[in-house]
Formats: structure tokens, C-alpha cells, sequence
């Protein structure tokens, strides 16, 4: 018994042994892979460059495209719609084989990304979703960030929370879809909660200042609330501000969401300044562009024929759920993003 | 001098205002006149309130600076982008001092010396500081006070004897303003350029170093303003550069009666225009108004207030002045 037993020991590792290499070699990428990736361009416009969005995506497709040899010429308008059309129209003109475009709404860049399309370049929309369809589209579903918000108010305000279900919202833009979408998610998913009434609803712009603003009227108004829905992090941390300044850390529940980056995310969420999190995890989306890349890529589909979506995944944090890899950071991804 | 004590001037109309305004949303907000609210209803436009002094500066001796949020931005979110690295409060608050300086320096000497007008000089500061600071000094938009100095957001968020710190900064600067205005020999020699630059010229005021000088002092208050801000938020995101902000400071000066041709106004017409502008937010925000419906009843009242004072002070040959905007 023994004997038998070291004999298929020892005739599976020499197999292994001989195996192994030919099994790496039938795994191992086509040429192909490679010379579809080599020498290619990729143009990408974001909103702007300046926030660790953005930052994060350009790190992840730098990496990739250092490793496989294709070029990405980034062109950053900085908020500014007319800079972004420019900036579209000039790329075009440079034919890329892919056109990133971070949409600022959902339409200024419609006919861009149209003409992109009927330039021939495959086309990929970014984070908001533009009213033309393009090849791909990668990005979180809003209505499910929404929903998830939703999900906190109940957990913190609802009916066996003991609390009051008194809540606040404090949108971004009203315009953007990235808030109005949020709040279509909200308004649908509260359907099912009565018990949550919400006392106020602004916008702050996507400003902190003007969170905290707002926040510290409506809890002065309200003393008793029970959370405050944010639509973004880093305009969020006005809220917490307003919510310490009024010594209700912790009674009052902040309920956020963004990027999961860690010193807007993980590190106020550590500090008791948010206390529900949902992060549409950037890190990941990196990893969706440079798969969406390396797909498009290789596959080379008639440009606006066949689009498809890489919904981001959403991750949802609370201090107690929290671990060292719930957010990241750009010195990481530098390392090892994409 | 005579023109204030006669009659109706911009700051007592637009004074009215605000005492009716206060009226009605104390009729229709429950809690509005709470001591509590009339705080935080102080506090909300107090950095507001401190760079329409910093503006009046400017204003008041025939100027104007565009670029002051972005000088407020940039040198603060410096400073907060060195405390991340580790540096020394003196190190990161002197490297944001200085930048200030600097950024009122060239506003100065581009105005006084090289003589472009006002509006067009610091419009394109304001752009050269946002690019210079995102290019050589910032990594992002967005920076954070480090942990090591939350201390800082603690003071900023006190009320000590139920006051919060921004009000009492909001007062210190307007007192500060007040008392450089009408009583230091440059205070008053800023009301004489705005009045009249050429006559003041020949009256022997020193003009051109006087405009630095003013261009650097407006520049200190935006820094002050950025400081209070960013400690009350934890934040500073420069992205504010690109906002409509720096006409919601020009709206609060002008609307407390600071003519934008210069020579007119003080210390007194910031806070009467604060006021108003403070009840108005509040007053909204507690009725749950949207934030377009707020804009257009911001932007209505400042054309009424504008309106009064036009029919009550008409301009005419004696009044207006060469050089109006």
C-alpha cells in the first residue's frame, strides 16, 4: 500500500515536473494578445485631473499600457465643458484607437462622442452615462447608490433602530446625473420606508463648505434628526464637520458615498465622521478600464456596434466591517493598480 | 462725510431689507429667532462675510480683485499639502503667508505700474495662481488637514461664551477694517484714491505703492478667510477657484452700499450686506426653498436693493466718475 502510494507520489510530481512547463506554454497569451496591444493610443478627457478619480484611472491605464507598450495622452479641460469639447475634437483628430471620455453630464459631449463614433475610434464613456451609447460604458449604477443610501438611513433611522426616521439629504449638483439619478434611487427605494420622512433636501454643489453650511441650519432646525444623506465624500466631510460642531457624533448618522480613496473614505470613517459608506471602489474601476482596453482592443468591433457596460461593483463600509483593503490609496495604485 | 449722515445710503435701505426679511422669516420659520439660529445664521456667512471685507478693501480704493479666492485656495491648500508631508506649523502657515504676499505684489505692481486695469489684472491672476498651484505646489483638488492637526478643526468649531470662533473672526476682521479705514492715515488715503485718484495724486498720496499695498491687504484677508475655512471643514478643495464664489463676496459689498466706483462704503456696509445675505440663506434653507429658487431670490433682492439706491442716490455729472465699471 505504502510502496503503490509513493510510486503515483512520485509518477505525478515527474508528471507535474514535465507537465507543468507545457501547460504554461498552451496557457500563455496568443502573440496575438500583444500585437493588438502594442503601439496603440488611447486618448482619455476626464472631468479633470486634479481629484484621485481620475488620478486613479490614469495610474491603472499608465501601468497597463507601460507593460503591453500602447501609448494614453491624457487631456485635462478642468471642469470647464467647453475645454472638454476642445479637447474631444482634437483627440479626434489625432485618431486614437480608443477615446475615453469622462461625461460632466448627460449630454454636453452627445456629439462628440457621436463624432467619435463616425471617426472610427472605439468610444468609451466614463462614470456618468451620456445619451448616445458608445462601445463601452464603465461607471456605477446611480439608482443603486441611491438605493444603498437608502439602505443606511433605514439601518441607522429605521423601524428597529428605535430612532425618530427623521433624515436630510444634501445632493451635489441638480443637474448632474450622478445626483439626480441618486435621487431617483432614493425616492423609489424610501417608497418602501414610510417610517423615514425626510425634513430637508438641498444641494450643495459638491461643496464642503456649503454641506456644512446647510448641515449646521438643519440641525439647528432639527436638533433631533437622525442622519444626513451625502451624495459625495469629499463634500460630505463638511457635513461631519456640522454634526461635531454640534456635539452629535454618533447620534446623528452620516451616510456617504465616493470613491472608497482612503483619506476621504476609510480614514473619516475610522475618525466616527461617516458612519455608512458606499464606495463604487476606484481601485476596481481601474482594473474595468484596462479590461475594457485590452478587450476592445483585441477584438476591434465596428466602432458604436456592439456597446456594452462595466457597472461597478459597490462595496459598503461601516466602521465595524472596515479592513485594511476596504480603501486605497494612489501610492498603492501606483504599485499596484490596474 | 455729509453723505452719510443724510438720508437714505445703500447700507440703511439695504439695513431695511434685512430687518424685514428677518421679520417674515421669523413669522414663518418656526425656531428662526432662536438664539441658537441667529448663531449659526452668523456663522454660515462669516468667511463670507470676512473676504467682503478683504474685497471692500479693494473696492474702496477704486480696485477690485478677482483673484482672491484663488489666492485664498492655493496658499491654504498649500499649506495644508506641506502638513501632510510633515512640516512644522510655521513652515506650512510662512509658506501660504508668503504666497499671499506675493499673489497682493504682483496684483499691485501689474495695477499700479505696468497700469492694467484692475478687473482684467486680477482675472488673470486668478487663473496664472490656480494653474501655478495646480502645476508646481498641488498633487490634487482636493487636501485634507492631516490628522496630527484636527486640533485645528476643534477650535475653529467652538463657541466660546455661545459665540462660534468664525463669528468672533468675522467681527475681529470687520473691527480691524473698520479701524485701518477711518483711522489710519492709509485708510483714509484708500476713500481718496477711490474718490478721486487724480486729486489725490496731486494731493500728494503716494498712489502706486498705495495700491500694492491694498492689493496685499485684500490678499491677507482671503488668507484668514482660507485658514477659518479650511479648519472649519477639515478641507480645502481648489476647485472652489472655478466656482461663481467670488461674485457672492463682490454681491455682499456692493449690496451693503461699497460702490463699485470706489470711494464709498466701510466696514459697516460688509456687515449690513452679510446680514442680509446670511438671514436669506438661512431663512431659505429652513423653509427647504431649492437651490435654484434660492439663486433667483438672492439675485432678485440684490437688483431691488441696487434699484432703490439708484433711484434715491441718482448718479449725475457731479457723482459719476471717470473710470466706473
Amino acid at each position: 500500500m505504502k510502496i503503490t502510494t509513493k510510486l503515483v507520489t512520485a509518477s505525478a510530481l515527474c508528471l507535474a515536473v514535465v507537465a507543468g512547463p507545457l501547460a504554461a506554454q498552451d496557457a500563455s497569451p496568443s502573440a496575438g494578445f500583444y500585437n493588438a496591444l502594442k503601439g496603440k493610443k488611447i486618448g482619455f478627457v476626464p472631468i479633470a485631473m486634479g481629484f484621485n478619480e481620475t488620478q486613479a484611472w490614469r495610474i491603472a491605464m499608465e501601468r497597463q499600457g507601460a507593460a503591453l507598450g500602447y501609448e494614453v495622452i491624457v487631456r485635462d479641460p478642468n471642469w470647464s465643458i467647453e475645454a472638454g469639447i476642445q479637447a474631444i475634437d482634437s483627440l479626434i483628430q489625432e485618431q486614437p484607437d480608443i477615446l475615453i471620455i469622462e461625461n460632466i453630464d448627460n449630454r454636453s459631449y452627445n456629439r462628440m462622442v457621436q463624432k467619435s463614433i463616425a471617426a472610427g475610434i472605439l468610444t468609451v464613456q466614463t462614470q456618468q452615462r451620456s445619451e448616445i451609447p458608445s462601445d463601452a460604458y464603465m461607471g456605477p449604477d446611480w439608482n443603486e447608490m441611491g438605493r444603498n443610501a437608502v439602505e443606511g438611513m433605514v439601518q441607522a433611522c429605521g423601524k428597529d433602530s428605535g430612532k425618530n426616521g427623521k433624515v436630510a439629504i444634501i445632493q451635489g449638483a441638480l443637474t448632474a446625473p450622478a445626483s439626480l439619478l441618486q435621487m431617483a434611487g432614493i425616492d423609489e427605494a424610501l417608497k418602501n420606508h414610510p417610517e423615514i420622512t425626510v425634513v430637508s433636501n438641498q444641494a450643495a454643489d459638491w461643496d464642503a463648505t456649503k454641506a456644512y453650511q446647510i448641515a449646521t441650519t438643519v440641525l439647528q432646525q432639527n436638533p433631533d434628526i437622525c442622519g444626513i444623506v451625502g451624495f459625495w465624500d469629499v463634500a460630505d466631510a463638511g457635513i461631519a464637520s456640522a454634526v461635531k460642531e454640534a456635539n452629535l457624533q454618533g447620534k446623528v448618522a452620516v451616510i456617504t458615498s465616493g470613491s472608497g480613496a482612503r483619506e476621504s473614505a476609510c480614514d473619516k470613517i475610522a475618525a466616527g465622521d461617516f458612519s455608512h459608506y458606499t464606495s463604487y471602489n476606484t481601485a476596481g474601476q481601474g482594473r474595468d478600464l484596462n479590461a475594457i482596453i485590452r478587450t476592445l482592443l483585441q477584438t476591434m468591433p465596428e466602432p458604436g456596434s456592439k456597446p456594452f457596460d462595466l457597472v461597478s461593483p459597490l462595496i459598503r463600509i461601516t466602521k465595524e466591517n472596515m479592513t485594511p483593503s476596504s480603501c486605497w490609496t494612489l501610492e498603492e495604485l501606483a504599485q499596484i493598480g490596474g | 462725510m455729509t453723505r452719510s449722515r443724510s438720508k437714505l445710503t445703500q447700507a440703511r435701505i439695504v439695513l431695511g431689507i434685512a430687518v424685514l426679511a428677518f421679520a417674515t422669516f421669523s413669522v414663518l420659520v418656526p425656531d428662526f429667532l432662536s438664539a441658537g439660529n441667529v448663531s449659526r445664521l452668523l456663522q454660515n456667512v462669516s468667511i463670507l462675510g470676512i473676504l467682503a471685507m478683504g474685497m471692500a478693501l479693494s473696492i474702496i480704493g477704486r480696485g477690485i480683485d478677482l483673484s482672491m479666492v484663488a489666492s485664498m485656495a492655493v496658499s491654504v491648500a498649500w499649506m495644508l499639502a506641506e502638513m501632510n508631508t510633515g512640516a512644522s506649523f510655521a513652515h506650512a502657515f510662512g509658506f501660504a503667508l508668503l504666497f499671499s504676499i506675493a499673489v497682493g505684489v504682483i496684483n499691485g505692481v501689474l495695477i499700479a505700474y505696468v497700469e492694467i486695469p484692475p478687473i482684467f489684472a486680477t482675472l488673470a491672476m486668478g487663473t496664472a495662481i490656480y494653474g501655478f498651484g495646480r502645476v508646481f505646489l498641488l498633487a490634487s483638488d482636493v487636501n485634507y488637514l492631516p490628522d496630527d492637526w484636527q486640533w485645528l478643526n476643534t477650535i475653529a468649531t467652538a463657541a466660546p461664551l455661545g459665540i462660534p470662533v468664525s463669528v468672533l473672526c468675522f467681527a475681529a476682521v470687520c473691527g480691524l477694517g473698520h479701524l485701518f479705514l477711518r483711522g489710519a492715515r492709509e485708510g483714509r488715503y484708500i476713500y481718496m484714491m477711490g474718490d478721486n485718484p487724480q486729486a489725490a495724486r496731486i494731493t500728494g498720496v503716494p498712489i502706486r505703492p498705495m495700491i500694492v499695498g491694498q492689493y496685499v491687504l485684500t490678499s491677507l484677508v482671503a488668507l484668514v478667510a482660507g485658514l477659518l475655512m479650511a479648519a472649519l471643514v477639515a478641507t480645502m478643495n481648489t476647485r472652489i477657484v472655478g466656482s461663481t464664489y467670488v461674485y457672492d463676496i463682490i454681491l455682499v459689498a456692493v449690496l451693503g452700499g461699497i460702490s463699485l466706483s470706489g470711494g464709498r462704503g466701510g466696514a459697516g456696509s460688509v456687515i449690513v450686506g452679510t446680514l442680509l445675505i446670511g438671514i436669506l440663506l438661512n431663512g431659505m434653507t429652513m423653509m427647504n426653498l431649492g437651490y435654484t429658487t434660492q439663486n433667483v431670490i438672492k439675485a432678485l433682492i440684490l437688483l431691488a436693493a441696487l434699484t432703490i439706491d439708484s433711484l434715491v442716490n441718482p448718479r449725475d455729472e457731479q457723482t459719476s466718475q471717470q473710470g466706473d465699471i
